[in-house]
């Protein structure tokens, strides 16, 4: 018999067997709004009182963040013990853009196309960013059954009616647009043989209109955007942080200092307008838990735009998804796509129960996964964790012999390279860490409201999806806001005149840590996690 | 007590648990990385890396973050790789065989040594697709290296000097802009939402107060 699995694994793969053809006979009924509400209010981690800190200075003040991100948030400037010379200027641009991911990208390439002076910063190499991780697709209403409208109700409700509705309106009124500039810069859709989008349910949505490029849709975005950047010679100065943003005597941004990872020298970056793409948290690892998320996801631009000034919005809001790798521990943490539930894997408990409809949104069925857990009803994992089965065979039931391999083929190699075969047996999950729902607070333009010329788009932002993303919302704005941030930053430009380029905010905001009487011995941006074990 | 193995990182021996990754292996050992590690769940290339287990003579190409170390892995990882990406404009070029002689002509230069096949860490079949470039079927090449993570590793051993994973985006992108026929209901809907057809509606939705949009959503009907 195939058993990949330790036996007690495989014994509770016999019940879940046993009840499949059962199952898949009924849809799982979906949950009331009010039990929604009982379930993330009891098993949600945002609800955990223990797991968040108050905030002890700057515009948010007073309000709870993670104890990770407030302790970065009250951590010291390397400024504040490192010299660098703002008088000499080593990259002078119209636009700087730090990251280079999805958002960075496509802001580069639209600031480029209006003609602007634009250079990306980033810490590691152009691509190494949470988009080039998105499995499962890209939100837009592009089908006849479907509208912007629709588009506008899932997101909205689906973030708790807590979203800027002017942000939602950009996201998807331009949502159309951003696939057809991406179909048009060369990514490969997923289409039928006469040009029709193939296009599935997310968790939360209304209307099949997911986008994908099989499992590969946000590599497949990540790589074309950036073969154009490198296309349209865009410098990109990668493993170069930027540690610190520059003010002028007018308030406005001026630049950053950067830092060379690799030699640990600075350099000046001077720019008439500044755009934050710095993407998302996971690597903070929030509440231990693990993460989905590239290696160097670690807050860096709220830390920066939080010292020069700019308030945040919604980050004691978090997103775990659902489906992580639970076991085998090499691939702990590692995104399983929501799509594996679009093509019709049901999330399954140790007794072999659908026990929730598999696309409630992700923040109700990541409580769903840690509620069966905790109740006694989770699969017990070597080393004491406990997840829940995704019933993978399904798939090639529903979809016939050949589907797995062809719509989640990453998936598919993911768990083939430790001996497990997915259409053979279901696979085991548990809640990651995945995406901060909040961020940077912008304008419906993509600026913030305390500096002129400061722009925040992509993960870095908040308010685009209220206290809950929806699959496909993230690749999608990251696509709308940066492209959007490229354009405004360019024509803002025209009328930005730079002062004298200082770092007073810097030590101003160290003046008002030590007043409101914190001490820490960390210094922020973070950068890297440190993951390297040292004996001594 | 956990199973330990030996490896040695850029020859230097270290203890580490049997279950860890090269990557988290060279963590346990006690570095910090800065090259050589991107998004860490094999989808970004950015952890290239070759080994040899001792006393086996065959060369081995990997992802770090994919791979589990095993006893007596002598493990180098690749920091960078120069690859040879050509520039164009994407609006400019045809999608045609001639494009290929154009941009990568050095394709032509293959000598059928497989060599980039046994090296890719997706277990593609690199060398087929480089065929299909030559032949400038390019759908088929789009198709063939749509899974690749450009870590380089094929590159890295080809005698003829070919950067593969550049002729392969190559070829997914002149196939997704021109060859994939045209997703029309797409093109509607961009010129309906800019011709103004849901400016009033979305105007509407965005006013209403929040317990008509509770109704709203928790009633709204779901495609099936």
């Amino acid at each position: 018999m195939y058993a990949p699995y330790p036996e007690n694994m495989m014994e509770s793969i016999k019940k879940v067997e046993a009840t499949r053809a059962q199952r898949m006979a009924t849809e799982p009924r979906r949950l009331t709004a009010d039990e929604k509400d009982a379930l993330l209010k009891k098993f949600h981690p945002d609800y955990n009182p223990d797991a968040f800190a108050e905030i002890k200075v700057g515009p948010n003040k007073g309000q709870k963040a993670p104890l990770e991100l407030a302790d970065m948030l009250h951590s010291t400037s390397r400024l504040m013990t490192d010299n660098v010379d703002l008088t000499k200027v080593d990259y002078d641009v119209d636009v700087l853009v730090i990251g280079g991911g999805g958002a960075g990208s496509s802001c580069a390439i639209e600031a480029h196309k209006a003609g602007a002076n634009v250079m990306i910063v980033t810490k590691l190499r152009i691509g190494d960013a949470n988009t080039m991780m998105a499995e499962g697709g890209i939100q837009a209403a592009d089908k006849e059954n479907d509208s912007p409208v629709q588009h506008y109700l899932d997101c909205f409700g689906g973030g708790h009616f807590a979203a800027k509705p002017e942000l939602v309106k950009r996201l998807v009124m331009e949502a159309p647009d951003a696939i057809k500039w991406l179909n048009e810069l060369g990514v490969e859709f997923d289409k039928q043989a006469d040009g029709t989008m193939v296009t599935t349910h997310g968790g939360g949505t209304s209307r099949k209109r997911m986008h994908a490029a099989k499992d590969y849709s946000g590599a497949e975005i990540m790589r074309t955007l950036r073969d154009e950047v490198i296309n349209r010679a865009i410098p990109v100065v990668e493993f170069t942080s930027a540690v610190e943003l520059i003010k002028d005597e007018k308030g406005q941004v001026a630049g950053a200092v950067l830092l060379n990872m690799e030699t640990g020298d600075y350099s000046v970056a001077r720019a008439k307008t500044v755009v934050i793409a710095t993407g998302g948290a996971g690597r903070m690892h929030y509440q231990g838990f693990p993460t989905s998320n590239h290696y160097g996801a670690t807050a860096d631009g709220l830390v920066l735009g939080y010292r020069a000034g700019a308030a945040l919005l919604y980050q004691d809001s978090i997103q775990y998804h659902p489906t992580g790798a639970i076991y085998p521990s090499q691939i702990l943490g590692a995104l399983v796509t929501e799509k594996v539930r679009s093509v019709g894997a049901q999330l399954v408990n140790a007794n072999g129960e659908a026990y929730i409809h598999p696309l409630e949104t992700r923040d109700v069925n990541a409580s769903g996964v840690i509620r069966e857990c905790e109740e006694g009803r989770g699969v017990d994992v070597p080393g004491g964790a406990k997840g829940v089965w995704l019933d993978t065979p399904m798939i090639e039931i529903l979809g016939g012999e050949g589907t797995i391999e062809k719509r989640i083929p990453a998936m598919f190699r993911m768990y083939m390279n430790y001996g497990i075969d997915m259409r053979k047996v279901p696979i085991l999950i548990y809640p990651t860490l995945h995406y901060q729902n909040g961020g940077l607070e912008i304008t419906g333009d993509g600026f913030t409201k305390e500096i002129p010329n400061l722009l925040v788009a992509g993960e870095a932002a908040g308010g685009i999806h209220g206290r809950n993303r929806l699959m496909g919302n993230s690749l999608l704005d990251v696509i709308v806001f940066g492209r959007n941030a490229g354009k405004k930053a360019a024509a803002k430009c025209k009328d930005v005149e730079l002062g004298e380029m200082n770092l007073d905010h810097v030590k101003a905001y160290d003046e008002e840590l030590k007043a409101a009487g914190v001490e820490t011995d960390h210094v922020s941006p973070l950068l890297l996690p440190h993951y390297a074990r040292h004996e001594r | 007590m956990e199973k330990m193995v030996n490896v040695y990182f850029f020859g230097k021996k270290y203890s580490v648990p049997a279950e860890l990754t090269i990557m988290t292996a060279m963590e346990y050992a006690g570095y910090t990385l800065k090259r050589g590690c991107g998004c860490r769940h094999g989808f970004c290339g950015a952890c290239a890396t070759i080994y040899r287990i001792k006393g086996d003579n065959e060369l081995k190409t990997c992802l770090a973050c994919q791979t589990q170390v095993q006893e007596g892995m002598y493990v180098a990882s690749i920091p960078f790789f120069p690859t040879d990406k050509r520039t164009y404009d994407i609006e400019e070029i045809k999608p045609n065989a001639q494009i290929m002689m154009e941009l990568y002509p050095e394709i032509y230069s293959c000598i059928g040594c497989n060599a980039c096949t046994k090296a890719c860490t997706q277990d593609l079949n690199v060398m087929q697709y480089i065929a299909y470039a030559q032949r400038g079927e390019l759908e088929k090449c789009a198709e063939e290296s749509f899974d690749c993570v450009s870590c380089g590793c094929c590159s890295v051993r080809c005698p003829a000097g070919i950067s593969h994973p550049m002729v392969g985006l190559l070829a997914r992108r002149l196939t997704g802009k021109y060859i994939a026929p045209e997703a029309k209901h797409l093109t509607k809907r961009v010129e309906e939402i800019h011709e103004g057809a849901y400016d009033d509606l979305i105007e509407k939705i965005m006013q209403k107060p929040i317990t008509e949009m509770e109704e709203l959503y928790n009633n709204r009907d779901i495609e099936k």
